[in-house]
């Protein structure tokens, strides 16, 4: 599972800036038939983070209602030059991430 | 006459007077920002897909794509443009997808891939993406004729339970309303593209499918003679507009 992540690659220190990720995601409600009769068992992103310097500086919980391949944009405060990471959990457990630099001066 | 129909539908109509709109120039500025965003169109998750896999060597120790073919940037360019096209064993057209399918049975000893796979979906997108912005630009092969011809007599056949042709609504309804669903004139110019009803990629023979399971027609089937038929057809009738995949729809 890939995400497309979009970070500027340079901001002014104390600027605001816009992260956008698409995270490539089945969403499986648990309420769709699959081929030959049975449901796809459920299997969501329960949870998505964002880490900068450290810390966490933006969390989200998704829920079944959200549509295949999330797309997820929000702001944070650059402060200093470093990775800015995109974490995500589903429910089978299993955990992805994917960072990009950015360049603050 | 039929020759002369087919040579007018291969030359591109003056600008001047194309009323001709794509899917693209019917949707909502919104999903018109989805698409044209290279980290918002979840089509492009297909693409990337499909670029890996075209320079993985199979396990069967025959060449990758990129290993005949060579970079795909450049040897895939216009080749989506064109397609479909006459394939010289089976003798008759081809789609895009059905040519890579046999690329990948004939030159790589694979078995072939479902029709709506993602395997097979991502190899499309990719070297349909290598097309993207060129106009589209149909196989002059003159065996190509009356395979468009019987596409046109397909689209213009009244068919279903509800007895419509598909040029009853993409021809003379087009512009009015289906429900809350738009009608477009249904060019061909976005696929594989990514649908939100369907939440994920899907190729031209599936919206056939949805249109023909919509007025309660048996649909032809993916990779049928028919569609490939229709494509050619609806390929002479949207030549010159630009292709658009990954495209977004509603
Ligand atoms: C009852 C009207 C109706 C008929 C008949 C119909 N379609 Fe459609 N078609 C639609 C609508 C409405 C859409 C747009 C889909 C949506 O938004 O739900 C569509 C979409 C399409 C598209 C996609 C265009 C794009 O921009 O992506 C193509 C191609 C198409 N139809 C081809 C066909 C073909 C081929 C037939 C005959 C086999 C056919 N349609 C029959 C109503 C129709
Ligand atoms: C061993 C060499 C070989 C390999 C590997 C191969 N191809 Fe081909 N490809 C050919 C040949 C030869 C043709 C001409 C048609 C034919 O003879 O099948 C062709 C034709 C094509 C065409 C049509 C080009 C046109 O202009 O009409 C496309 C598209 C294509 N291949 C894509 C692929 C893809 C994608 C793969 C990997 C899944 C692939 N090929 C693997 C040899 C190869």
């Amino acid at each position: 599972m890939a995400a497309l992540l979009n970070v500027p690659e340079t901001a002014a220190p104390g600027e605001i800036v816009e992260i956008k990720v698409l995270i490539q995601h089945p969403m499986e409600t648990g309420f769709r038939t699959a081929q030959g009769g049975g449901l796809v068992p459920r299997n969501i992103i329960h949870t998505v983070s964002c880490h900068y310097m450290g810390e966490e500086v933006f969390s989200a919980e998704l829920f079944p209602a959200v549509a295949a391949n999330p797309y997820l944009a929000f702001t944070l405060v650059a402060e200093e030059s470093g990775e800015v990471e995109v974490r995500w959990t589903d429910e089978a457990g299993e955990e992805f991430s994917q960072s990009a630099p950015i360049t603050v001066g | 006459m039929r020759a002369a129909l087919a040579l007018l539908l291969l030359a591109p109509p003056a600008a001047a007077q194309d009323d001709r709109r794509t899917g693209y120039d019917d949707m909502t500025p919104e999903l018109q920002a989805m698409q044209d965003d290279p980290v918002g169109n979840p089509g492009l998750f297909w693409v990337l897909d499909g670029e890996a896999m075209y320079s993985a060597a199979p396990d069967t120790g025959a060449e990758s794509c990129a290993g005949c073919h060579g970079d795909g940037e450049t040897a895939m360019s216009g080749v989506a443009a064109r397609y479909p096209a006459w394939d010289e064993a089976l003798d008759r057209p081809v789609d895009l997808a059905g040519r890579i399918d046999l690329c990948r049975v004939r030159h790589q000893g694979l078995p072939p891939l479902e029709r709506e796979s993602d395997a097979l979906l991502s190899l499309t997108a990719y070297v349909t993406n290598q097309s993207r912005g060129l106009p589209i630009a149909p196989d002059p092969d003159p065996r190509l004729d009356g395979w468009r011809e019987q596409g046109e007599d397909l689209f213009t056949t009244r068919m279903g339970q509800l007895n419509l042709s598909c040029a009853q609504c993409h021809d003379d309804l087009a512009g009015g309303h289906l429900a809350a669903a738009l009608i477009p004139q249904g060019h061909p110019t976005g696929y594989p593209l990514y649908r939100l009803e369907w939440e994920t990629m899907g190729s031209l023979d599936r919206r056939f499918g949805n249109c023909m399971f919509g007025v309660r027609a048996e649909p032809f089937g993916a990779g049928s003679a028919e569609y490939v038929a229709l494509e050619l057809y609806l390929k002479a009738r949207a030549a010159g507009l630009a292709i658009e995949a990954p495209a977004i729809r509603p």
